[in-house]
Order: C-alpha cells, then structure tokens, then sequence
C-alpha cells in the first residue's frame, strides 16, 4: 500500500516537472518574419528579423535561414543561428534603444555563397526552426532588394556635434575678427621658435623641420604644415636657412608649397630653395637613419618636430640632442611624447600642436577657431560632469546619447 | 640543420649592414653613410616598385584598359566589376596633375590635386576624429558612480578617469590663464599626463629592448660555424676599417692645416 502510494506521488511529481519542458518541447512556426533593407549601410546587405518565440528561445534549438536569388531556387543555407542570441538589440545602430528590439530576432543576410556575395539585387528567403529531431518552417518565403544610403542615421550624433562646434567656431572666427587681441595663454615652446631661428641665423647653420611619419590625411600633418609655414615666414625674414626631409612625397609637396608662400608673403621669393624641401623614404627607419645622418653632418642650429611620429621619434631626437642643436618638439602621439620630453628642450604636447598655429599667426581666423575648440572643451567637461551624475541617477540617456559605431 | 647557400649570403648582408648601421653608435663615418645610403635607395626604389604594382596597376592601369577594351567592343575574360568604370579617370587626372609640378609653368594645375586631397583628408578625418577621440572617450567616462553592482574600488576608478580628464581637458584650455584655481587643476592635469608617459616610456623600452636582444640573438647565430662566422668576421673588418679610415682622416687633418 504505502509502496503504492509513494509510486502515485512520484508519478504526479515527475508529470508535475515535465510537463512544462513537455510543453517546450513543441517547436512553433517563426512568427512574423520579414525581410527588408538594411539601414545605413552601402547596399550590400539585408535584414531579417521575425519575433522572439518562448516555445523556440532555448537551448539546443537553432534557426535555419536559407536564401536564393530567385523565388524558384535553387535555395543555400547560409546559416544556422542559436535560437537564444541575435536581438535588435544588439544592434542599437540600426534600430535605436527602444526596449522592444529585444522582442525581435534579427539576422544580417550579406551573401549567398556561390550566388550573390555581397547581396546587390532582390534576394529570397526562407526560416525554419529545428531542435535536431524536428523542423518546422516559416510558412512564406521573404524578398527584398537592398539599396544603399545616403545617410548613416546611426552617427546623426556626430553630425550634430560637428554642426554646433562648427557653428562655435564660425562664432569666434567672426568675433576674432572685430577683435583680433583675443586671449591666447602663453605656450613656452612657441615663444622659443623665434629664438631658435635667430640663434640658427647668429650661427649661420640650417634648421631642420620635420613633418611626421603621417600623410596629409592626418590632421596633425595638416597642423605640422600650417605652423611650417609660420616658421618659414619668420626663417625668411631672419634670411636663414630651412631643410625639410620629407617622409611622404605628397606632403613634400605640399610642404613646397606652403613655404614658397611663405617666402613670397615675406617678400624673399628669390631665396626660396626648391630644393631644401626634398623626400628621402617612406620606409621608417630608413628615414630615421637618413634624418640622422643630415642632422650629423649639416649641424642644424635647431630642429624642430611637428606631427605624428613611431618609434623613430628617439633615434632622430636624441641625435639632434648629442649635436647641441636646440629641439622643439610637437607631437599628438602619446607614445612617442615622452621620448621627445626627455631629448628636447620644449615639448608641444597634443592639442598644443594645433593650437600652436593660431599663437604663432594671431590670425582671426586660427584664433577664432581656438577660442571655439575652448568652448566645445568647456561644453565637454559640463557634459562629463553632469552626464555622471545623471548616469549615477540611472539614466541612460547621456551613454546613448554619445554611443558611437 | 642544412643551411643554404642564399641563408648565408642573406646572413653576411644582414650582419653587414646591421654593423654598418651600428657603427654610427661610434661617430658619422663612411661605412654608417654606405648602408644609410642603401637602405634609403633600397626603400625608395621598393616603395616606386611596390606603389606600381599593388595599387597603379592593378587598381587604376588594368581595369581602365578593360573598360575602354569593353567600350571598344573587346571580348573580357571576365565581365566588368562594380569598381571598374570611368569613375577611374578622376584618379588617373589628378594624379597627371600631380606631375605638372615638374614645369614651373604649369605647375599650379597640382593645387587641384591638393586641394582634393586635403579636403577629402578632412572630410574624412574630421568625423573619424570626433568619433574615436571624443566621443569614444566619452562614453566610458560616463560612468555611474554609485548603485547596486558597483563596487568601492568602482567608484574610485571612476571618479579617477573623472578628475583625470576633466583636469587634462582644463590643462588644455587655451583661453584662460594658468592662474589660481585653473593653474592647481592643471597641474593635476599634468601630473596624470606624466604618469600615463613614464608607463608608456617604460612600455616602449621594453619593447625596443627586446628588438635589441632580438638582433643580438641573430648576430650570435650568425657568428656560428653554419654561417662560416659571419658576425665575428665582419664585426673585425668593419672595426678595423672604420680604425683605418679614422687614422687616414687624422693624417689628412695636419697636412690639410699646414696648406692652409
């Protein structure tokens, strides 16, 4: 009796736990699967989604997509997706932070192999869902042609950032203008660039310029040719001499232009020398041994780096400093600027380097645009603070609000 | 361990050179100047050969002839991509352009060039900069400072990275004097600079200490029997030749003076 007993419980117990893993177990057709064009991308892709399913979202259940370019096949598979990953959620750059993206599967069909890679014209689609045992399939087939775009929505903050501080600047740049005697702080390593060019007249030996290991893509090698033509001013009216080994032959001959300019703003376009502004390599340390070498035998009075540099930064720094030459340096990059800290006698660290131009030409238009950069840095640190705060409150807001991707 | 005929020619280059290169370490010599000079002319010359080959030819000469062959009524062995198109002559004319500067006269035509790549440059830059200089740095800044996961030490680390980066940014404030106030935050701003600079110095000799030791290690096997004792050899030539040159030079120096 009592055995018996027990044998009921255990049974009401055992149907009691299984039943809902029972119920489980049932695999129901994807529902609401849809194709449509990828947001924001070049038109190389499309999008699937179909809704979250308590019956299907579980463990050793997967989702089976197959494609073709035409509604009557032939049909490739071209993935199998657990069933418990792949949300619109994770993909806040093309469907935002709403909450009921996690409601969504979503899948980024990009090619069919064999057929269509990437996909560029209507592409058909088909979902199943499979336990292993079983499969059950999406009742229609899905289509759609992607397309590409000419805005990507998801960097619409970027652009708004870009449009105020541009609007700041545009600002300042007017008010500079009306008021050319704006603040700068002082920035002791500019103040030595003169000096360096009349102790490198007093002397009657060359100065060394360097641009960088960067292209003209590079906003510092931008920076760097800006103040070369500042320095190439000055070295004009001082009636010296400028040598500029070149890293990048485009820059070279930008670099020959900006300071042929400069001679001719100066008014010595008869002592502008083609020639001083050369390319040496774009290899690094082939450069670096070149670099060395000029240094060694030219003796320049001054040496002055301005841009991005790699781990040449030393060998060339450290052989100006064994000639005596004074340095000064001006770089953005963070892993070189304590090399050039500890061999030259001034260091332009980062954003000093495009500020550098403005305090040297006390241009409206430099000095506008720094005063602007101050503001939008002002504007920063208000938002850090109270973005901190406001996530503190647990806000998401400001953390969305700068997301990138 | 068989070692071939082109390792040991490839290994007397390199410890050639890598002496050669060393010697400067000494003072400017011939020797320094010959592989300097070698190695800038080896590398131009790649750079022009590499230049031709992975991007003028087979992405602007190649698909150009085979859509002028394909305007021309020419059987392709395959048919034309997405990318080869007329679009290809903007390229192939600013880059004409760009050899304008070779006349004084018509020089001037390669401003265009310039100009689209500057702006292209910033056009490009300006965006990516925001993105991964600003905003990127941003988002981890905004950290919350309290609540239920968040630990004592969390809050430290952020309010860390808060202090650091809003005193760096105040360092880097142009507008205002580095007086009062403004001048003890930036000098908060600079004592976190230093800091992430002697890690980064400490980082990065690290890094050139083990190429060094990396280079030694190679000149050590090279000074083996395998390579006929490559490095000893040429590390007695080289010193011994920069001696004789060094003596040569002496003797000219006196002679040269009494002439003058």
């Amino acid at each position: 009796m009592m055995s018996y007993k027990l044998s009921v419980i255990l049974t009401a117990l055992i149907i009691i736990l299984f039943l809902p893993a029972l119920a489980h177990a049932q695999l129901t057709p994807p529902q609401e699967f849809r194709a449509f064009d990828t947001p924001n991308d070049d038109g190389k892709s499309l999008s699937l989604t179909w809704k979250v399913s308590l019956e299907n979202d579980r463990e050793g259940v997967y989702y089976v997509i197959s494609a073709a370019a035409s509604a009557d096949g032939p049909w490739y598979q071209i993935d199998k997706t657990l069933s418990t990953i792949g949300y619109k959620s994770d993909f806040p750059q093309y469907f935002g932070f709403g909450d009921d993206n996690k409601l969504w599967h979503f899948y980024e069909a990009s090619k069919i192999p064999d057929v269509m890679d990437p996909i560029t014209s209507t592409a058909y689609f088909r979902l199943a869902v499979t336990d292993g045992t079983k499969t059950v399939e999406f009742p229609n087939m899905v289509s759609f042609a992607p397309q590409g775009n000419w805005f990507d929505k998801s960097k619409i903050n970027i652009l708004i950032f870009v449009i105020i501080f541009s609007s700041l600047i545009l600002f300042f740049i007017s008010l500079a203008r009306r008021n050319p005697n704006l603040f700068i702080r002082h920035i002791p390593g500019l103040d030595a660039i003169e000096e360096t060019i009349g102790r490198a007249t007093e002397m009657g030996r060359p100065i060394l310029y360097l641009n960088g290991l960067l292209d003209m893509s590079s906003l510092s090698t931008i920076a760097s040719t800006s103040i070369l033509g500042k320095v190439a001013r000055k070295v004009a009216n001082y009636d010296s001499q400028i040598k500029v080994p070149c890293y990048d032959p485009i820059v070279m001959s930008v670099c020959q232009e900006v300071v042929k300019e400069a001679y001719a703003e100066a008014g010595r376009p008869d002592a502008f020398k083609q020639d001083n502004i050369f390319f040496i390599t774009n290899d690094q340390f082939a450069y670096a041994a070149a670099v060395d070498g000029l240094i060694v035998r030219h003796k320049p009075a001054a040496n002055l780096y301005m841009g991005y540099y790699y781990a040449e930064s030393l060998l060339i720094a450290e052989t100006g400093a064994a000639t005596g030459a004074m340095q000064i340096a001006g770089t953005d990059s963070i892993t070189q600027l304590p090399f050039f800290i500890t061999t030259c006698d001034y260091t332009l660290m980062g954003e000093e380097l495009y500020a550098a131009s403005a305090y040297l030409s006390r241009e409206p238009l430099q000095l506008g645009s720094l005063k602007g950069q101050d503001i939008s840095k002002a504007f920063i640190i208000f938002v850090l603070i109270i973005g901190t705060i406001v996530s503190t409150a647990e806000s998401l807001f400001f953390i969305h609000l700068f997301k990138t991707f | 361990m068989t070692v071939t005929p082109m390792q040991i020619l490839e290994a007397w280059l390199a410890v050639g050179f890598t002496l050669m290169i060393y010697s400067f370490l000494y003072k400017d010599n011939p020797l320094f100047k010959l592989g300097e000079y070698m190695y800038v002319g080896l590398t131009a010359g790649w750079g022009v050969c590499s230049a031709w080959f992975n991007v003028v030819w087979p992405d602007l000469i190649e698909p150009l002839s085979r859509v002028f062959k394909s305007y021309l009524g020419a059987t392709l062995d395959k048919p034309l991509s997405h990318n080869e198109n007329l679009l290809l002559l903007i390229p192939l004319i600013l880059g004409i352009l760009m050899l304008t500067r070779f006349s004084p006269k018509l020089g001037w035509l390669s401003r265009y060039t310039f100009a689209f790549i500057l702006g292209t440059a910033s056009g490009i830059a300006i965006p990516l900069t925001v993105s991964a200089n600003l905003f990127k740095q941003m988002e981890p800044t905004l950290k919350p400072l309290f609540g239920k996961d968040i630990s004592a030490w969390m809050t430290v680390n952020t309010l860390l990275i808060l202090i650091g980066v809003v005193s760096v940014l105040i360092y880097f404030f142009f507008s205002l004097e580095h007086k009062g106030i403004i001048k003890k935050v930036a000098r908060i701003g600079i004592f976190y600079m230093m800091v992430s600079f002697g890690a980064a110095f400490g980082y990065t000799v690290m890094a050139r200490e083990s190429l060094a030791i990396g280079r030694m290690t190679k000149l050590v096997k090279w000074a083996g029997q395998d390579y006929y004792y490559a490095s000893i050899i040429l590390l007695v030539v080289i010193a011994g030749l920069i001696a004789l040159l060094e003596m040569l030079s002496k003797k000219s120096k006196p002679a040269d003076d009494s002439t003058g």
